[in-house]
């Protein structure tokens, strides 16, 4: 236990400050307006509750990443919810697979209200690649009203970050 | 061994001669008649001690008014593909189960059934996989002429193994999870705490991607192969080049096949720390985890400085990779992956001096050598539970140049799942260096190649396993027929076989362990 309790000390102290930081400049700038934005708007934090309906699984991966310790967008007041009870916003990827659309209809009918919906990467807008496949609805829109879109296939993490304070900031 | 003593052996045993139609370096193709395949598949199977392959049909009806069947076999042995070949009638199509006799297969037929409407004659499970059948009638998609489905179909429920008796009760869960993760259902049925069986229903993800490849060209449906399954999209890409390289009857260089050897690594380190992390989430043990983040996300921007996409798209072309490799480059990626080793061992020493987390792990989620064989179960799974097959080693291509080691584990728990995955790690973490000694700079060369009518088989060891590509491409030079295998449509039902017997608690924890894909087995 003891060489455990010493690694983790260690390790607080020296891993966020080695070349993470310096290869993400910019972060803590954006990060600083994200949280001032979300503490003025949503009283502090910003609720997502993400759905695939049927994503290559790099958006995920790259959703997962923001949440990393190198970017870190719980500490901006973001969070990923485990139920769309407890969301203030669904954050949807993939073309929407038809075997998808009921469920992410019902997901998004038991959020309460307020609630916005956010899509991400090139699949979710219209299909993207997977547009003219037979068992797609071409787009998270066609079954839910659809707020605002991050674009990229996939979109890095900072971009995930810039474009949520694009849209909250107008909102 | 020679794959004609292979051959000498299965007509004899047989008792009829099949006949070869079709010879490449590693493939070989024998015709049979309809009646002769199950016993053809049934004697090879036995012959090689391979499990399936692939197992998968086309629509040739246009040409000569039959559906063909294709089943694949891979002998390590032989360094070659087995595929046996025969014509079904367009007018009554069916043909003989091989469920009862090689258990993997039914899934196979399954697939067969619902997209061509062949009928697996004697499969006891006919329930479809993808085309869920209270969203969709049956349609057919890969038929060449199938138009598309009407909006909605009859509404007609999946019926799901039911385990009755007292105090027996189910727990459902999904399709939507609770975690930033793809969707599936999975029922438990319990007796107490433990579970007693679990099914796992997938396909929520269909979207249809070996029709879309249908009629596509050459760079196209290299874009499309990324997107199958984006956290394997470079063993994907690479897979769907080898078999168009094939065709087109081109080799790439040397230089070429050590760096794409070098990105398939790369692939494999940050999906396995991704892992090894997933593995800590799921106990509560949240240090190494995030520490784990880390080291994906400096892979990540490594893959990054190499090759412009952090997902290492948009990098294969057949041939070539369409990317400069230059000394700096080179050293960038020495001096990163350096410092990746050092953070990677610290997260093997803390996970595994820890009791908890070891008590946790340790004799966790079981899956028997029997049945992984049966299941014909693939890659990490499968070494884990002693099964040594690894396409690194068997069909070994440039890997024997850098002396490539497998691993293997015996206990098939997930405890084994990771020290294969930690093991795999310092071991590709070798072949990288290795290969990047080796690798001479080059400028960006434009891929050039002819494309000519025929079919070929792709393969790669992905980061999960055997991941296989057999494409057929048409007198317009695109694709007729892409047949995807990917290792998770075998790997699935391995899952759930393991957790038999464990708590709920533990499943997110074997589930972590395999990670399989969700998009990658839908298509
Ligand atoms: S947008 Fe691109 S990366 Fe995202 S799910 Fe679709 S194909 Fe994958």
């Amino acid at each position: 236990m003891r060489i455990i309790k010493n690694r983790i000390l260690k390790g607080i102290v020296t891993k966020p400050l080695d070349k993470s930081f310096s290869l993400n400049e910019g972060l803590e700038t954006t990060g600083a307006e994200l949280k001032k934005i979300i503490q003025e708007k949503f009283s502090r934090s910003l609720h997502i509750r993400e759905v695939d309906t049927g994503s290559c699984g790099a958006c995920e991966s790259e959703i997962i990443s923001t949440t990393n310790p190198i970017y870190d967008i719980q500490r901006f007041g973001v969070s990923f919810v485990a139920s769309p009870r407890h969301a203030d916003c669904l954050l949807v990827t993939g073309p929407v697979s038809k075997n998808m659309a009921l469920a992410l209809k019902k997901t998004y009918d038991a959020m309460p209200e307020p609630k916005f919906v956010i899509t991400l990467g090139r699949c979710a807008l219209d299909g993207g690649i997977f547009k003219d496949a037979y068992y797609t609805e071409k787009g998270v829109a066609n079954i839910i009203p659809v707020a605002f879109h991050i674009p990229g296939c996939p979109p890095k993490p900072l971009d995930i970050i810039k474009a949520l304070i694009t849209f909250l900031k107008a909102r | 061994m020679d794959y004609k003593a292979v051959l000498k052996e299965l007509n004899e045993k047989l008792g009829v001669e099949t006949k070869t139609v079709f010879l490449r370096e590693d493939e070989i193709y024998l015709k049979v008649n309809l009646n002769d395949f199950k016993t053809t598949c049934l004697t090879l199977h036995k012959v090689l001690l391979a499990p399936i392959a692939s197992l998968f049909a086309l629509d040739c009806r246009k040409d000569s008014g039959v559906f063909e069947i294709y089943c694949s076999f891979a002998s390590a042995k032989c360094k070659k593909w087995f595929f046996v070949v025969a014509e079904i009638s367009g007018d009554d199509p069916k043909f003989n189960s091989l469920a009862k006799d090689i258990y993997s297969a039914s899934l196979f037929e399954r697939e067969i059934k619902e997209m061509f409407g062949i009928e697996p004659y004697g499969n006891p499970d006919t329930r479809r996989l993808r085309l869920h059948s209270e969203i969709c009638p049956e349609i057919y998609p890969l038929r060449k002429d199938f138009n598309k489905p009407p909006a909605r179909g009859k509404a007609e429920d999946y019926v799901f193994n039911k385990v009755e008796g007292e105090g027996i009760f189910e727990v459902p869960v999904g399709p939507v999870h609770a975690g930033i993760i793809g969707p599936g259902h999975f029922r438990f049925s319990m007796a107490g705490e433990p579970i007693i069986n679990l099914e796992i229903r997938l396909g929520f993800k269909h979207r249809g991607i070996e029709k879309l490849f249908e009629g596509k060209t050459i760079p196209e449906a290299i874009n499309l192969s990324e997107c199958v399954s984006g956290d394997a999209s470079f063993a994907n890409s690479l897979s769907f080049c080898t078999a168009i390289e094939k065709i087109a009857g081109i080799t790439p260089s040397e230089n070429t096949q050590m760096l794409r050897a070098v990105f398939l690594e790369l692939e494999r380190l940050y999906n396995h720390i991704n892992d090894m992390g997933g593995i800590a989430v799921d106990v509560g043990f949240s240090f190494p985890a995030a520490f784990a983040q880390i080291v994906k996300e400096n892979i990540l921007q490594l893959n990054e400085k190499l090759t412009g996409s952090r997902y290492l798209k948009n990098v294969n072309s057949p041939g070539e990779v369409k990317i400069t490799w230059d000394k700096e480059k080179a050293e960038a990626a020495q001096e990163a992956l350096k410092k990746i080793y050092k953070d990677f061992k610290e997260i093997k020493e803390i996970l595994l001096s820890s009791v908890s987390f070891m008590d946790r792990v340790d004799g966790t989620g079981v899956l028997k050598k029997k049945t992984a064989e049966d299941l014909g179960v693939t890659g990490v799974a499968a070494r884990a539970s002693g099964i040594a097959a690894d396409l690194r080693k068997d069909f070994p291509g440039i890997y024997a140049k850098a002396k490539f080691n497998p691993v293997k584990q015996e206990a098939g728990d997930c405890l084994a799942r990771l020290n294969m995955r930690i093991a795999e790690f310092e071991e590709s973490l070798r072949v990288i260096c290795d290969f990047l000694g080796k690798i001479t700079p080059q400028p960006q060369m434009a891929s050039n190649y002819n494309i000519k009518e025929g079919f070929a088989l792709g393969y790669a060891e992905a980061w999960r396993g055997a991941l296989t590509y057999w494409v057929k491409v048409n007198k317009n030079g695109v694709i007729e027929r892409c047949k995807i295998t990917d290792p998770s449509f075998l790997n699935w039902q391995a899952l759930s076989f393991c957790v038999l017997g464990d708590i709920i608690p533990d499943f997110p924890l074997c589930n972590k362990s395999f990670d399989l894909s969700y998009s990658g087995n839908d298509l």
